[in-house]
């Protein structure tokens, strides 16, 4: 028989199931999952280091590159992470069409915003231009 | 022959058996012997560490821009993570890390087909917790001995 051949002629109106995008967003959790366990045990010793100096210190910190580097991309693989996670929270737990709506897409630009926000930080920083 | 009349008249191959039929639903869960698992206890602290943790990025991400905004700026988010209920943040922040860490291994262990059987899966739920528990204070014990905190 024919894919999709065992659906009633109803149902396949409905046009309701799998969006086929499951496969992708699981491989992306783990995928994120595994990079961020090293970055994030990098993270709290390199949140140890930074949080023994002051404005100078930090500046001078962020100027290396290997700093600025794994710092970046710690924060965006994090923020890909959160925003991959919390959507499955927000689709467990809210129903409510409207709402469920307007939540991912709030999660979507928090995420987006400040992990952009906070990687140029970084770079800005990097580059020199801290205050300016 | 139903299930109770089978007991009452000492069929022990009746009882030992199956139960079958619309009068043998299953009894769990039960409200009268319902009972906390460790492992719905983590499942459930995992998902609070999460949300925990994406207030933890947004400070992060705070830090940065602070930084990026010059020495004032800087100075005031300090000061601001340095107060009691910054640093009470900070440190829930720290065990929501090592917890989400551990919980998150265990799952990448389950995706592998690893760590299944309930006894195992109470042993590394207990280990998770217990792991945080000891990362986070080790991890502020170092804070406060090499002057970080």
């Amino acid at each position: 028989m024919a894919v999709g051949g065992y659906r009633t002629p109803l149902s396949r109106a409905r046009g309701l199931g799998s969006a086929k995008h499951g496969v992708g967003h699981w491989i992306g959790e783990r995928v994120t999952s595994v990079l961020l366990i090293p970055l994030v045990l990098w993270g709290v010793y390199a949140a140890l280091t930074v949080a023994r100096t002051d404005y100078a210190g930090a500046v001078e910190w962020l100027g290396k590159p290997l700093n600025a580097v794994l710092l970046s991309v710690l924060l965006a693989v994090s923020f890909h992470h959160m925003h991959m996670g919390l959507r499955v929270i927000i689709e467990d737990y809210i129903h409510k069409p409207s709402s469920k709506v307007m939540l991912l897409l709030l999660n979507m630009a928090v995420c987006g915003l400040a992990g952009a926000l906070a990687v140029f930080s970084v770079l800005k920083v990097a580059f020199g231009a801290a205050g300016a | 022959m139903s299930q109770t009349q089978a007991d009452m008249q000492g069929d022990t191959a009746a009882r030992t058996r199956r139960p079958r039929g619309p009068d043998a639903r299953p009894l769990s869960p039960f409200l009268t012997v319902w009972r906390w698992h460790v492992t719905m206890a983590s499942s459930i602290l995992n998902r609070v560490a999460a949300v925990g943790l994406y207030v933890g990025a947004l400070i992060t991400a705070g830090w940065a821009i602070a930084l990026a905004g010059g020495p004032e700026l800087y100075g005031d988010y300090m000061a601001l993570l340095g107060s009691i209920p910054g640093q009470v943040l900070l440190f829930l922040f720290t065990a929501a890390v090592w917890f989400h860490l551990a919980a998150g291994v265990r799952h990448l262990a389950w995706d592998a087909g690893v760590g299944y059987h309930p006894r195992t899966a109470n042993q590394t739920s207990w280990a998770s917790i217990a792991f945080a528990a000891a990362a986070t204070v080790l991890t502020w014990a170092a804070a406060y001995m090499t002057g970080a905190a």
